[in-house]
């Protein structure tokens, strides 16, 4: 099915929770409203003729003035896939957790915590993942600022942009 | 004695040790022998390499894309690149996507060496290992001929390769999968087939295909539990459509579908299919032409987004790029199949022996440095 038929099912079925689509880039894709992603997101898996089984990407990104959740769902029955993005305020990005529909989002979940401090409510096990505990920031965000020390090591300053 | 009960105890396997391949550590719970609950511990190997992505342009990421999976390079910079080549529009010379393939299943072939090898060496198979690394040092040899280097090439470039095929490649890779195909049936006289060997991973650690499709589990270890998938087949990319060839899928001849068993013999036969993937393009490859003809000297990308994926050894290898129109990703997001592979393990290694954990890790064949990033 070609993504853009699937996002018609999604408008007809949770008209409230799309709210909007792009069919113009060089990737078509739909924005979904965070509360409803979960209901989505089980739809999108169950519906015998949709059947995104898996989900093969979960991204955090971050746009300077909004941060978002991009998901890539594809269906190994179908030979589909589709594009969901959550946008979220970089005041406080929030959003509930899809470990409950597709258990791979676990790992995936807490790295965009890890990096972007994007708060997945309802995760069984939302800690950091890649970086030490003690880490301090999100470093994926644009307006990161290294420390200038950690556990007693000087951190050596980086010239933004090298070539 | 199903009322026995020991004191459980907390174990911490790694970060160094020989069976986690790398800096992992798993904080084990165990009662006894059995495995209660397993946390594991990753991020030892983080080198920021989707920070390092956004002040690098599109050229410069090539060798740190390397280093992510050190052990299959060849493959990480075809998945880089075609994903990046997506962003833009480039004719490739027909001899680039050739030579392209070529190194991407010798690459197939050597990390799957490696995965057996070690996998062996985990569960106490010490010979095999040499035999597996001997015939990867003459893949090692081919790829010291064309790109100067033996494990991170800076080889496959954006829009074609770095160097043309040296004199005498093909020769010698002719040579190379003449002297392999027997091979194959050594390792099943040494290892495959090994009583003990059958004894230590037949029906141990089995991933039943709805958890692996669930766990989002790819690659190999999807096709061991049985899901006829491959993305060079069902979603074809580069040239892999012309060729003839099969994907393995498991069928349980030992043991039962899915354990760790099928996870290292479906290796095996790839290593097999690889190498006529490898004669086929040897065969069908073009005359002369200038492999680097294509390769822009400024990457100007289409503002937008792309994500794609390859078949990597361990899996499906995603790139998620997006890009503002600058020579610079505004953001590169790396799906690691290993990262995926790995995450299933605490719900797969629950209820295991503590020796059987380790046929489970050696059987999943995961890198370190790709988890990690």
């Amino acid at each position: 099915m070609e993504s853009s038929e699937v996002f018609k099912l999604i408008e007809s079925n949770y008209p409230d929770a799309l709210k909007s689509t792009d069919l113009e880039g060089t990737e078509q894709s739909v924005t979904i409203d965070a509360n409803s992603i979960v209901d989505v997101c089980n739809y999108l898996k169950t519906e015998s003729e949709l059947q995104f089984t898996s989900l093969m990407c979960l991204s955090g990104v971050d746009y300077e003035d909004k941060m978002e959740v991009v998901y890539h769902l594809h269906s190994l029955l179908h030979n589909h896939r589709v594009t969901l993005k959550v946008e979220l305020s970089r005041e406080d990005p929030k959003l509930p957790t899809v470990t409950t529909v597709w258990k791979a989002a676990d790992w995936h979940e807490r790295e965009a915590y890890d990096m972007y401090g994007i708060v997945f409510d309802g995760h069984p096990d939302l800690r950091r993942i890649l970086l030490p505990d003690d880490w301090e920031g999100f470093p994926l965000r644009k307006d990161h600022v290294v420390a200038e020390e950690y556990r007693g090591w000087t951190i050596r300053k980086i010239k933004d942009g090298f070539e | 004695m199903p009322d026995l009960k020991t004191e459980e105890m907390v174990v911490q396997m790694g970060p160094q040790h020989p069976a986690t391949h790398g800096v992992l550590r798993l904080e084990i719970t165990t009662d006894g022998e059995i495995v209660k609950k397993i946390d594991p511990h990753i991020g030892y190997l983080h080198r920021c390499f989707e920070k390092h992505c956004e002040v690098l342009n599109y050229h410069q990421i090539i060798p740190f894309v390397d280093r992510c999976d050190y052990l299959a390079a060849m493959n990480n910079e075809h998945g880089y690149v075609m994903a990046v080549e997506k962003l833009l529009d480039i004719e490739l010379p027909p001899r680039v996507e050739y030579i392209r393939v070529i190194m991407s299943e010798l690459n197939r072939i050597a990390s799957h060496l490696v995965a057996l090898g070690t996998f062996g060496l985990d569960i106490g198979a010490i010979t095999p290992f040499l035999f597996t690394f001997r015939d990867r040092e003459k893949i090692l040899d081919l790829f010291e001929m064309t790109s100067g280097a033996r494990l991170l090439y800076n080889y496959i470039w954006i829009g074609g390769v770095a160097f043309d095929l040296p004199n005498g490649f093909v020769e010698k890779c002719f040579e190379f999968i003449d002297y392999f195909l027997p091979k194959l049936k050594e390792y099943d006289d040494l290892l495959s087939y090994n009583k003990i060997f059958i004894a230590r991973t037949a029906k141990v650690a089995i991933i039943p295909p709805a958890v692996a499709i669930e766990w989002g589990i790819t690659g190999p270890n999807l096709r061991a539990s049985g899901v006829d998938w491959d993305l060079r087949r069902d979603e074809p990319y580069s040239i892999y459509d012309k060729f003839d060839w099969d994907v393995i899928v498991a069928d349980g001849r030992v043991g039962v579908l899915g354990d760790s068993w099928s996870r290292y013999y479906v290796r095996v036969l790839e290593m097999e299919q690889s190498a006529n993937i490898v004669k086929q393009a040897l065969e069908g490859l073009p005359s002369d032409e200038n492999v680097k003809s294509a390769v822009p000297r400024k990457v100007k990308t289409k503002e937008g987004s792309v994500f794609f994926r390859s078949e990597n050894p361990r899996g499906e290898l995603g790139f998620y790029i997006i890009s503002d129109g600058s020579d610079i990703p505004h953001r590169l997001k790396m799906r690691s199949p290993a990262f995926c592979n790995l995450s299933a393990i605490s719900d797969i290694g629950e209820g295991l022996l503590i020796s059987d954990l380790v046929a489970l890790l050696g059987s999943i064949d995961i890198v370190l440095g790709e988890i990690d990033r």
